[in-house]
């Protein structure tokens, strides 16, 4: 996790909160630095996370999580963290047609109607012990990234179908959290994405986008950082807050500083 | 601690490759350096691979493209495992020789290829490989090799370094390989045949597999993709790229090159008409390739006429699941062919996407305005630069037309003075 983006979200995992849905997206650049930095953040704070990695491979999110502290091997071994790597198993699933089924069975057919094999994974993967105790602290869900099954064949609507299920399940019912990352396709006209990125927009109560520099590449400002604090409950609430930071990312953290303020320029 | 063995030193000249254990497969990301948990059978043995080299960024293991000066752009080199993706310029003239040198590299390098059309035989795709640059110890050794003879001993006593005398001579790895990374190529000549002869290959052309009874009942995949996904799958599978089969002795990588995906020819129809019925065909067989790259050792060049695709969605779905993506745009027909800034070369490249593997960075190039020029003999990439204005007098009028070509430039370069250029003898 990176500390200075704790400090900016006033968190920290000791005092994790609970019950909340966090939307990532990106916009002209890879927003998978705060993937990272989720998934190393809710481990060190002793959660269960129930991760539903689709565009990479265990060991590369391994690899980076050692460089920020976690070991993702020692955790999946220990229970915390159960991982669906979508690369390794989607050659199984789609060559070897077995009858049970699978979370990702949707690859098998044409046109998939719903998720619900993903959601009952899901449901499966963080449901509490039945003993009672509770080793860990607040289940955690954690999607790398919803786009891509967009890109698999199911619909825009079944994916939010989906998310809404899941969040039934593990914000208001387990009391956890979850955490989506979905691209923006910008002016590529992608109206599938935009149904699910409005869609995941107006029910997240924190959205951490990404975006480019208006202006360009720079090598010392690698983007910029908008939060926004929502509070879906209360439509009628104040207005939300908003911030704006801009970024460096480098091998083991992330610096943050205000626009304008690079330590490059200054 | 396994963390401690992080990235940052000096490049080795060997990766660490872990045997392949009964219970993990062999994944194409390895760590450069000893695993602390050494529990896998037979511990660790360095083995470089032909023509491989571990990046200095963090020890992924990587091949060469065929061109150093891409190589270059891309930080250092294809990464094992992943998709580099080739955005072709509009007449399909420049994207093929990318094609080729990829596909010549293999063979120098002593590879294993499957080359994949829907236009061409493989086989002709082959004869037309360029013929590689060597200097004259690598074609001593390459010729050796070919004829299948034992490097002789070296009969000429060394009189100044007759220390060097007593090292072991480095054994070459396979029957044609050579120990650089990254080789030159000659576009005018041919590959020799006996090269190709020696190297191992498969070819897949789509026109002669004919339809069999399928055994994945209706799923969204066109029939020519589903073919070569099960056609990829077999040779990973039989030849052991996946760590399936642990009794071989050496490894190898798998060069995979794709020709024109996502053109009718394969028969899907994103070229032609927006609201296509398959749209997600061309998405889910990347994503299924890319879950049969990550677990095997492999790279892939997939040339695609992105020119063509009329729903904009599906390029940046397809950027999103390829690892590495460079467009060619060339200036043939375009009105930038006559225009006096660009004369010197034959159209501009864009890396447009630079994976960050295992790693919160990427090596990205600073120079964002490139162009390539295709020479007599040589494919050559380099920075935009504009030429020099030896004009006597600036005129306004001129001035607009170059201040409107220059300003498409981008901010790597700086703005020219315009002025008509021309000179006066």
């Amino acid at each position: 996790m990176f500390p200075e983006l704790n400090n900016l979200l006033n968190i920290t995992p000791d005092r994790a909160e609970q019950g909340k849905l966090t939307l990532l997206c990106d916009a002209k650049t890879d927003g998978s630095f705060l993937v990272h930095h989720f998934l190393s953040f809710y481990l060190k704070a002793n959660c269960k996370v129930c991760f539903v990695a689709l565009i990479q491979s265990f060991s590369h999110y391994n690899i980076v999580g050692q460089k920020l502290g976690v070991s993702l091997t020692s955790a999946r071994e220990r229970g915390q963290l159960v991982f669906l790597e979508g690369l390794k198993s989607s050659v199984d699933v789609f060559f070897q047609a077995n009858e049970e089924p699978h979370p990702l069975q949707f690859l098998r057919e044409a046109n998939p109607g719903n998720l619900q094999p993903l959601f009952e994974f899901v449901r499966e993967a963080l449901k509490p012990e039945e003993n009672g105790e509770a080793a860990w602290r607040c289940p955690v869900l954690l999607v790398d990234d919803l786009s891509l099954l967009l890109s698999l064949g199911v619909g825009a609507v079944a994916v939010l179908d989906f998310v809404h299920y899941c969040r039934a399940t593990v914000c208001w019912e387990l009391k956890g959290n979850m955490v989506v990352l979905v691209h923006d396709s910008g002016d590529a006209e992608d109206e599938e994405n935009d149904i699910l990125l409005n869609g995941l927009s107006h029910q997240s109560h924190l959205i951490l986008r990404t975006e480019g520099l208006a202006t360009g590449f720079c090598r010392d400002v690698h983007g910029q950082l908008r939060i926004l604090w929502r509070r879906p409950s209360q439509p009628t609430a104040p207005r939300d807050r908003s911030l704006t930071y801009q970024y460096k990312i480098q091998d083991k953290s992330v610096s943050f500083f205000a626009k304008g303020m690079s330590p490059a320029v200054l | 601690m396994a963390a401690a063995a992080t990235c940052g030193t000096g490049a080795g000249s060997t990766a660490s490759v872990a045997s392949a254990a009964s219970k993990s497969k062999v994944t194409s990301f390895q760590r450069r350096g000893p695993r602390a948990s050494g529990t896998d059978s037979g511990g660790l043995r360095l083995v470089s691979i032909a023509g491989t080299r571990p990046s200095v960024r963090n020890g992924q293991l990587l091949v060469s493209t065929g061109l150093p000066a891409l190589d270059q752009l891309l930080g250092g080199g294809l990464a094992v495992g992943t998709v580099l993706l080739i955005e072709e310029d509009k007449y399909n003239i420049y994207s093929p020789l990318l094609f080729k040198y990829f596909l010549a590299e293999g063979i120098i390098s002593g590879h294993t290829l499957l080359v994949a059309s829907a236009k061409e035989d493989p086989a002709d795709i082959l004869q037309e490989l360029p013929a590689p640059l060597l200097d004259d110890n690598c074609k001593k050794e390459l010729d050796e090799d070919v004829c299948n003879h034992k490097t002789p001993e070296s009969n000429v006593k060394m009189k100044i370094a007759w220390r060097y005398q007593l090292l072991p001579k480095m054994e070459q790895i396979g029957p044609v390989s050579s120990s650089r990374f990254g080789h030159y190529y000659d576009i005018s000549k041919r590959i020799p045949q006996e090269l190709i002869e020696a190297s191992n290959w498969h070819g897949f052309f789509l026109p002669e597999k004919r339809s069999s009874p399928l055994k994945v009942e209706s799923c969204s995949l066109t029939h020519g993709y589903l073919k070569l996904l099960q056609f990829i799958q077999n040779i990973i599978y039989e030849e052991g790229f996946d760590g399936s089969n642990p009794q071989k002795k050496k490894k190898n990588i798998l060069r995979i090159g794709i020709q024109n995906l996502g053109s009718p020819l394969w028969g899907d129809d994103i070229c032609c008409t927006e609201n296509c019925d398959n749209s997600h065909s061309l998405t889910k067989f990347l994503y299924l390739l890319r879950g049969l790259l990550r677990t095997s050792l492999s790279a892939c060049i997939i040339t695609m006429p992105t020119h063509l695709i009329q729903n904009k969605a599906i390029i940046a779905r397809v950027t999103n699941l390829s690892d590495t993506v460079v467009g060619l745009e060339s200036f043939i027909g375009s009105e930038r062919e006559t225009n006096p800034l660009y004369k010197d070369y034959h159209g501009l490249i864009h890396i447009r996407q630079i994976p960050r593997l295992n790693n919160l960075i990427c090596d990205e190039s600073d120079v964002k305005d490139l162009a390539f020029k295709l020479k007599r003999k040589l494919f050559t990439i380099e920075r935009l630069h504009l030429p020099p204005d030896l004009s006597d007098t600036v005129s306004r009028s001129s001035k607009q037309d170059l201040a409107e070509s220059a300003k498409l430039l981008g901010p790597g370069c700086g703005m020219m003075a315009g002025g008509k250029k021309h000179l006066d003898f």
